[in-house]
C-alpha cells in the first residue's frame, strides 16, 4: 500500500547531486522518480527507486545519509479537475500534505502522484473509505519496466 | 531524570582550616608572602632584569595593589631560560622535576623542593576532600604517571588524605574497568574525556551505571563543559568534580570544586589570582571573562610572578555556602591562543562546541570559517548532521538548524551562518583539532 521512498541529505553547493546519482548508476538501480527540495543551506533529495534496499546499501556505503520514508502513490485522472477531486478528499479528512511530486509515467489516462502526509495511516484509511486505492509498489515497478 | 546527587550525597568537609580564613587575614598573609616571594626571586636572572628596568623591589610592595607594578611572566620567558633558568634555590635543594607536554618541541620543566612537595600534596588533599574523598575510599588514578604533574600530583594528594590508591595510570580501558569493578573502587581520577571512554567501555560490556561501583570522580587537566559533566555523571552514575591546575603554577591543586559544584575555589593563601584582558593586560571587571594570572607566593624552587596562564575564565568573589572564603573561578572557557575576535567580540571555539552540545542531533564535528566579504566579519559554522538525526521533513531539519543558530547566539551574542553538512565531510584530526579557518585579511603586526 505504501511505497518506500529514499531521502538523502544534500549540501547546497555544486556537484552534490551527482554523487548519489552516480552511485545508483553504478549499482544498476533505476530511479522511477525524484524531487529535490532545497533551502539556502541544504537540500533533501527524495527518490522512488526500483530496489530501495539495494539502493540504500549502496548509497550508505558511498557515504550518503539516507532516510527511508513511507509515501503513497495515487492515481490522478489526467484532465482538468482531476487533482481537485483528490484534494477534496484530503480536505474532508483534514489531512495535512507534507509534500507531493509526480511520476514521469502514466497509467492509462492517469497520472501518478507521490504524496507524503503528516499522518500516513489516517491518509490510507481516508482514501480507502472513499474507494481510492493507492497504487501498490508492484504496480509501480511493473509500470516502470514497460 | 533522576538526580545523581540524590543517589550519593557528598558531605561538605574542610581539610585545611586555611581554606576558611577570614578575608582580611588572608589578604594580610598574601601581602606578607608576596613580599617574601619578591625577595626570593630577586636573583633569578629574568626577574633581576625585569625589576631593574621597572625599578621595583621587595621594598616597593606596600599593599597587594602594588602587585600590578610587577612584571608579567609568560610561557615564552620560561622557554627562553630552558631548562631551569628560573630556579630560585640551589639545585641541591630540589627533590622533583616535572614538565609540561611540549607541543612545540621541548617540555617546560618545573621543579619542587621538599617544602613545595608538601604544600602541593596538601593542596591536592584540599580539593579531593572538598569533593568527597575520605580515608576509607579506594581511588583509581588513571592519569599518566610521568613528567606530567597530573599522575603524581593527585597520587600524593590521595596519599595525604590516607585513602587507598590504585595507580592504574593511563590507558587500557577494559583493564581500568576491571580494576574498578573487582576492587570496588569508589573514586575515579582522570581527564573528563577519559572518564567518558571508561563509560563507553562499560556500556560496550553491557553494564548499567548502577553496576559500576564508582561514587564520584575528580576530573581535570583539560577544559570540559557542563554538558560533559552531566553525561559523565549519568553514564557512570557518579558525582563529577572539576579541578584546575597547571604545572608552571604547581600542577593540580591550584583550584577545585566543593560539593556545591559552583566554581573552583582558588587556594589563595598560596596563589594570588588576577583576571586580565589578554590584549590590554588591565584587570577585567569582576565576573567578566579574562586571562587568569597567578603569582605563586609560597613556592620555593620556582616561584613565578604574575604568570600568564593563557586560560580564560571568570572569577566570582561572592561568599560560597560551603564556608570556604576563597575566590572561585569558572571552568576554563578558552585559551587566549584560540581566542577569535569577531566583530570586536571575543569568541572561543569552545563556546561553539558548548552550543552544539546543547542541541541534540548534532555531532561534535564542526568547523568555523571566518571571512570578511565587506566591512563586517562573517562567520560560518559547519556542523555535521548525524545519520540517525537526518529527517526527511524539511521542517525538522530547519528547526535543527535554527536551534543551533539560537544556541550559538545565546552563548556568543553573535549571529553566525549555520550550515549543515554531510557526516564525515569535515576533516578529522589525530591530535589537536583545527576547527578554525580564518580567511580574513591577515592583520599587520
Amino acid at each position: 500500500m505504501k511505497l518506500h521512498q529514499l531521502s538523502l541529505f544534500i549540501e547546497n553547493k555544486p556537484r552534490q547531486l551527482r554523487s548519489p546519482i552516480r552511485i545508483l548508476a553504478e549499482a544498476g538501480v533505476n530511479i522511477l522518480t525524484l524531487c529535490l527540495a532545497d533551502t539556502q543551506q541544504f537540500g533533501i533529495l527524495r527518490m522512488i527507486v526500483q530496489d530501495w534496499q539495494k539502493a540504500k546499501a549502496a548509497l550508505e556505503k558511498g557515504g550518503c545519509v539516507v532516510n527511508v520514508t513511507e509515501v503513497i502513490a495515487l492515481e490522478v485522472p489526467d484532465h482538468p479537475g482531476g487533482l481537485d477531486d483528490i484534494l477534496a478528499v484530503i480536505e474532508e479528512f483534514s489531512l495535512n500534505i507534507e509534500y507531493t511530486y509526480s511520476f514521469t509515467f502514466r497509467r492509462g489516462n492517469r497520472a501518478v502522484l507521490v504524496f507524503r502526509f503528516e499522518d500516513m495511516d489516517a491518509a490510507v484509511e481516508a482514501f480507502q473509505a472513499k474507494g481510492i486505492n493507492p497504487v501498490s509498489s508492484v504496480e509501480i515497478y511493473e509500470q516502470a519496466n514497460v | 531524570m533522576v538526580s545523581v546527587m540524590a543517589q550519593f550525597k557528598v558531605e561538605n568537609r574542610i581539610w585545611d582550616p586555611a581554606e576558611t580564613m577570614p578575608r582580611a587575614e588572608l589578604r594580610r598573609l598574601q601581602l606578607e608572602r608576596l613580599k617574601d616571594c619578591v625577595r626570593r626571586v630577586a636573583d633569578v636572572p629574568f626577574y633581576r632584569e625585569a625589576f631593574a628596568s621597572t625599578g621595583v623591589s621587595a621594598d616597593s610592595i606596600r599593599s597587594l595593589d602594588d602587585l600590578r607594578r610587577l612584571p608579567f611572566t609568560t610561557k615564552d620567558d620560561l622557554r627562553r631560560y630552558y631548562p631551569l633558568g628560573f630556579l630560585a634555590v640551589e639545585r641541591e635543594k630540589l627533590v622533583r622535576i616535572h614538565g609540561s607536554s611540549g607541543t612545540t618541541g621541548k617540555p617546560t620543566f618545573v621543579a619542587y623542593t621538599a617544602q613545595d612537595m608538601d604544600i602541593w600534596s596538601n593542596l591536592c588533599a584540599r580539593f579531593l576532600v572538598a569533593g568527597g574523598l575520605r580515608p576509607e575510599h579506594f581511588v583509581q588514578i588513571a592519569f599518566g604517571y610521568g613528567l606530567f604533574t597530573g599522575g603524581f600530583g593527585l597520587h600524593q594528594g590521595v596519599e595525604k588524605v590516607g585513602a587507598a590508591i590504585v595507580p592504574a595510570s593511563a590507558g587500557n580501558t577494559p583493564r581500568q574497568l576491571m580494576l574498578i569493578c573487582d576492587l570496588n573502587v569508589q573514586v575515579l581520577i582522570c581527564t573528563p574525556s577519559y572518564a567518558l571512554n571508561i563509560a563507553e567501555a562499560a556500556r560496550d560490556q553491557g553494564m548499567t551505571p548502577e553496576q559500576i561501583p564508582l561514587k564520584f570522580g575528580h576530573f581535570g587537566a583539560e577544559p570540559w563543559t557542563e554538558d560533559m559533566r552531566t553525561r559523565i555523571e549519568q553514564e557512570l552514575g557518579i558525582v563529577a568534580f572539576n579541578n584546575y591546575g597547571l604545572s608552571e603554577v604547581i600542577g593540580p591543586g591550584v583550584s577545585g570544586e566543593c560539593t556545591l559544584q559552583q566554581g573552583m575555589h582558588i587556594q589563595e593563601d598560596h596563589f594570588i589570582v588576577e583576571c586580565v584582558d589578554p590584549d590590554t593586560l588591565e584587570p577585567v571587571a569582576t565576573g567578566e571573562a579574562g586571562e587568569l594570572v597567578f603569582t605563586t607566593i609560597t613556592k620555593e624552587a620556582l616561584p613565578l610572578i604574575r604568570y600568564r596562564t593563557r586560560d580564560i575564565a571568570r572569577l566570582d568573589d561572592t561568599p560560597c555556602r560551603c564556608g570556604r572564603t576563597t575566590v572561585r573561578m569558572s571552568r576554563v572557557i578558552g585559551r587566549t591562543d584560540d581566542m577569535l575576535i569577531i566583530r570586536g567580540v571575543n569568541v572561543f571555539p569552545s563556546q561553539i562546541e558548548e552550543a552544539l552540545l546543547r542541541v541534540e542531533g548534532t555531532s561534535p564535528h564542526y568547523q568555523i570559517e571566518l571571512s570578511r566579504p565587506g566591512a563586517l566579519d562573517q562567520v560560518t559554522v559547519r556542523v555535521e548532521v548525524r545519520p540517525e538525526d537526518f529527517s526527511d521533513r524539511m521542517r525538522e531539519m530547519q528547526a535543527l538548524r535554527d536551534r543551533i543558530d539560537r544556541e550559538i547566539h545565546a552563548i556568543t551574542g553573535l549571529r553566525m551562518n549555520v550550515e549543515l553538512v554531510k557526516p564525515q565531510s569535515l576533516e578529522r584530526f589525530q591530535g589537536k583539532a583545527k576547527r578554525v579557518i580564518d580567511r580574513r585579511q591577515m592583520k599587520v603586526e
